[in-house]
């Protein structure tokens, strides 16, 4: 292979390469992943406790709980500006559909600070009560990923 | 001249005689079923495993509505758009007038009580698996269940797939005739295996089909592209998921992996079927998908 071939080859990868790695690094991808990544670690708690895979810690629980109510009452309109879909860009698995006509991410948003107060009132109540709690967590979180979030 | 022809047209009926001969579907007759009385209560079980809401239940049915199996839910696939009908219990726009042995043709042979073929995004190939008694119970169930009137949409299949009479060409070349894990299998195991491979019927989504949209049972259960076009269904051998039997089940009921990430898609749905099996069969489900072969 001619030095030249391998030049235009190299040019060329990187012709491709470079724009998929500007677009890795959306800051409000960044943001909305590590939103998710806090809301699993507190559920993580809670519900290792609920599978029984840990004990039930009353303090421990009501503080993933608290995190939990927290993060879902933070206002997410920076994370999710228009065209950062995954037809739009690599590094995400957002649906078009969130920003589409008809799109019930508010409503189901809506769903999971319900669901999150109602397992904030409970978590330090005794593993059952929490245990009750965590159901409408898990399906707010699955009501979203269900229509918003490639599958893989 | 007048004679190649006669010879060509007796080797074309012979041919479309031997083909419609050589693919005669499995039928059942009433004798067939003779003695066998479902009951309702176990059929709650079989309907659960089998997963009938999540296909036939309104879109995004939560609770008490997914017992109401209205159809209408829309099915992309290579073919066409499958539209789920109606199968409630009303006697014009569901199922309310069929007999059991018509039921068990519907279900395990995907043939209509008109004698029609029904597509195979209907999963009888995998219920043509299940134990008479089991769908005997489903039947005594569904008997329980409530009406809807709304009518059925038609599906949007174009020519040649419109032809329903070449679904037995299909069914003959893609319906099981046992399962497709064989091999030694504990107890737990094969419980697994047949809720799995007969009810919940896993690899109509968790298996890459071929050109014709037949499953291909070499890579069972290894992951396909999601016929919605976007994203892909995982891979659930043991290797590529990597989870534990107790992470399996436990995902399998409340539906968090073991990174505590929330399912999605369909298999949110299928969760909300799960959900509601013992948990010795979440157990025996997970044991089973352990047993998978790895494949190259």
């Amino acid at each position: 292979m001619s030095l030249s071939r391998i030049l235009i080859a190299t040019a060329l990868t990187g012709a491709v390469a470079l724009p998929a790695l500007a677009q890795e690094s959306n800051p409000a991808v960044n943001a909305r992943q590590g939103h998710m990544q806090v809301l699993a670690l507190n559920l993580g708690v809670v519900g290792n406790m609920a599978r029984g895979n840990t004990d039930y810690d009353p303090e421990a629980a009501q503080a993933a709980a608290d995190n939990l109510l927290m993060m879902s009452q933070i206002n997410q309109r920076f994370y999710w500006p228009e065209g950062t879909d995954s037809e739009s860009i690599e590094g995400t698995r957002a649906l078009p559909a969130i920003w589409e006509e008809g799109s019930q991410v508010m409503e189901i948003s809506a769903e999971l600070v319900a669901a999150t107060e109602g397992l904030a009132a409970v978590a330090g109540d005794g593993l059952d009560a929490m245990r009750g709690a965590l159901g409408p967590v898990g399906g707010a979180c699955g009501a979203c990923h269900d229509d918003y979030r490639v599958s893989n | 001249m007048k004679r190649a022809l006669i010879v060509f047209g007796l080797v074309v009926i012979v041919g479309l005689g031997g083909g419609l001969w050589l693919t005669q579907p499995d039928i059942y007759f009433e004798d067939d079923l003779a003695g066998l009385t479902g009951d309702a209560e176990a059929g709650e079980a079989v309907f659960w495993a089998a997963g009938c809401a999540s296909c036939h239940a309104a879109e995004d049915a939560e609770g008490e509505a997914r017992l109401l199996l209205t159809g209408g839910q829309a099915f992309p696939s290579d073919f066409g758009t499958f539209r789920a009908p109606n199968i409630s219990q009303d006697p014009i726009h569901g199922i309310g007038t069929w007999t059991q042995v018509e039921f068990f043709n519907a279900v395990q042979n995907g043939i209509s009580p008109d004698g029609s073929h029904y597509y195979p995004a209907f999963p009888y190939t995998a219920y043509h698996l299940a134990e008479r008694q089991d769908i005997a119970d489903l039947y005594a169930f569904f008997q329980t269940l409530p009406a809807s009137d709304v009518p059925s949409e038609p599906h949007d299949v174009g020519f040649p797939y419109s032809i329903r009479l070449a679904m037995r060409g299909w069914n003959f070349l893609n319906m099981p005739d046992g399962y497709t894990v064989s091999g030694d299998l504990t107890e737990e195991e094969e419980r697994g295996r047949y809720l799995a491979e007969a009810l919940a019927h896993c690899g109509e989504c968790h298996t890459p089909r071929d050109g014709l949209g037949g499953l291909d049972r070499s890579r069972w259960l290894a992951g396909a592209p999601n016929p919605s076009g976007r994203g892909t269904i995982p891979d659930l051998r043991p290797d590529a998921l990597g989870w534990s039997q107790g992470e399996i089940a436990a995902y399998l009921n409340d539906g968090f992996t073991p990174d505590f990430d929330a399912a999605g898609g369909h298999m949110t749905s299928v969760i909300g079927n799960m959900a509601e099996l013992t948990e010795a069969d979440r157990n025996a489900i997970a044991a089973y998908l352990l047993a998978l072969p790895n494949g190259s």
